[in-house]
């Protein structure tokens, strides 16, 4: 029973990154409709970023805010040079640009800090949280993190005028520009959003899977695997999602035979075709219905 | 058009100027003129096809005009971007309903506010002062409009579920929360039965005359028109057939001839 609890709540854990990154991945798909397979790259970039600021003496928390501003001005910065030209193109043409983008960072990144893997701090320290053996103070940590930012976003939408008004761009980009909503500006919000969003994922897993240019690859699928498993269209919906992938593929690991930790992987994409042949509109999204 | 001009107040609020429309090889409008004087009910009908709905969405910026010019207080609009067309005074509704379907009422009502605001994204993040108090006076219009068109009950209901004659009102809240000069209604009888169009007519008078606006009635219930509107242009293959009263639109042969058809046909 206790390996049981200590799988959970490890799986919790981590899958609080999962629901960060599937966060990620929610705001720009509800902006353009589309997947950002870059996500975890700009994520891992970030990271990288924050590592630098801090070789270079400042102070964690100061150097994680400065980051997560220069994440939101470089996820707007990518939209308005990459994207943005794009938004008329056929999808295949911005799947392009999404794998271009994603090789470029994760090359860029490998030329400025190569490719060694680098130890990442913690800010939570790593010992037994509340003198439990089950849950260490930055597992904690990275779970209060993505509460937390579930709730500011969660006010963010409903109660402000700006966020509102990214709904409704989201919902009904014609109608929104009636009213006045400049809804291209929007989108650059979006994005904005999404790589500050992912820059506090891949500072909080860094950590535990150090850090390096190839670190996101397997999280951002995982995060993949808790949006779809959410609904693509529902913020709350993803970090559901996130939770439940974490708690799902550290059960599979332990208590299905042969899986163990190299068939992990797998299983996020056995769950991914799983739920879209099953429930595509996930747990909490909306069926996309087109009219014909 | 001058300052002066303006002044004296026969100035039109709102003036369309030779409007030609082409898609192709399709003429939608042909040369249209005709002028909108503030705090009139102006009244667009036509057959089918006839080009009405196109200049509706020429007024709203959906639609690039081929040539002519549309000019509101003097000022020419088309050289703004559609979504600065509701801060100079034009709001309108769809003759579909195009509502944010899984918006509430509320929340759909009051996006009808944005342009009357202007914050940021970082002041509207750390809800400063200014922001929380512009916010409170918006949030008061708001529920003011929605009362005033009796949707109190379904206030924070998701509009997809609604029936069509109380999502059209919704839109028409929408339209209303930004305050418009000039309100474009498209087909607002679409739908409705005959009880209900009369209690329309006399909501969109009432608009008229206690909001203070001046509406542009795209519409095919004939009765409508001819009981509120002051003043009616009739369309016909994307060209003006008429204008006028509606009593003499309605008399005007070519008008009958459009939508009745000639002896000799």
């Amino acid at each position: 029973m206790e390996l049981f609890t200590n799988q959970v709540l490890a799986g919790i854990a981590t899958g609080a990154i999962y629901a960060c990154m599937a966060l990620a991945v929610v705001m720009i798909y509800q902006a353009i409709d589309h997947l950002n397979f870059a996500q975890g790259e700009m994520a891992m970039f970030s990271t990288f970023i924050s590592w630098q600021l801090m070789q270079w003496g400042i102070a964690y928390w100061w150097a994680f805010l400065l980051t997560l501003v220069i994440s939101f001005v470089g996820g707007i910065v990518i939209e308005r040079l990459l994207f943005k030209p794009l938004a008329k193109a056929p999808v295949l043409t911005n799947v392009a640009g999404f794998i271009a983008l994603f090789a470029v960072v994760n090359s860029v990144a490998g030329l400025i800090w190569d490719f060694t893997i680098k130890q990442y701090p913690t800010p939570f320290g790593s010992s037994p949280f509340l003198g439990s053996q089950l849950i260490s103070t930055h597992q904690a940590g990275m779970i209060g993190v993505t509460l937390l930012l579930l709730v500011a976003l969660y006010v963010f939408f409903q109660f402000t005028r700006i966020g509102l008004a990214m709904r409704a761009a989201a919902s009904l980009p014609e109608s929104a520009r009636l009213v006045g909503i400049n809804t291209s500006w929007m989108i650059a919000l979006g994005w904005g959003m999404a790589s500050a969003i992912g820059a506090i994922a891949g500072i909080l897993i860094a950590p535990v899977v150090f850090l390096e240019p190839n670190m996101m690859g397997g999280v951002l699928i995982y995060g993949f695997a808790a949006a779809v498993l959410g609904g693509l269209t529902s913020p709350l919906g993803a970090v559901l999602g996130g939770f439940l992938v974490g708690i799902f593929e550290n059960l599979a690991g332990t208590y299905i035979p042969g899986v163990g930790n190299e068939l992990k992987l797998p299983i996020a994409l056995a769950l991914i075709i799983t739920v879209l042949v099953v429930k595509p509109a996930g747990l909490l999204g909306r069926p996309i219905v087109k009219r014909v | 058009m001058t300052q002066a001009q303006l002044a004296q107040g026969n100035a039109p609020l709102l003036a369309v100027r030779d409007v030609s429309v082409v898609f192709g090889g399709i003429i939608a409008l042909n040369g249209v003129s005709f002028d909108m004087h503030k705090g009139n009910i102006l009244g667009l009908i036509g057959p089918n096809g006839a080009g009405k709905t196109t200049l509706f969405n020429c007024l709203s910026r959906l639609y690039q005009p081929s040539s002519g010019d549309i000019l509101m207080e003097g000022v020419s609009i088309l050289t703004r971007p559609p979504h600065r067309i509701a801060e100079i005074g034009i709001g309108r509704t769809f003759q579909n309903v195009a509502l944010f379907p899984n918006l509430s009422v509320l929340d759909n009502v009051r996006v009808g506010t944005h342009s009357r605001s202007n914050s940021d994204i970082i002041s509207d993040s750390l809800r400063l002062g200014w922001v929380r108090r512009g916010e409170a006076e918006l949030n008061k219009h708001v529920h003011e409009i929605v009362t005033y068109l009796g949707l109190d009950d379904v206030a924070h209901t998701i509009v997809s579920g609604l029936p069509f004659g109380t999502q059209k009102r919704v839109e028409l809240a929408r339209a209303l929360a930004a305050d418009p000069k000039i309100l474009l209604l498209d087909e607002p009888a679409g739908g409705l039965n005959h009880e209900e169009v009369h209690v329309l007519g006399d909501l969109i008078k009432r608009i008229r005359d206690e909001r203070h606006m001046t509406i542009l009635l795209v519409e095919h219930h004939m009765g409508l028109v001819m009981s509120i509107a002051d003043h009616v242009v009739a369309l016909n293959f994307g060209r003006k057939l008429a204008e006028g009263t509606p009593a003499q639109v309605q008399a005007d042969p070519d008008v009958i001839k459009a939508y009745l058809g000639s002896k000799d046909q």
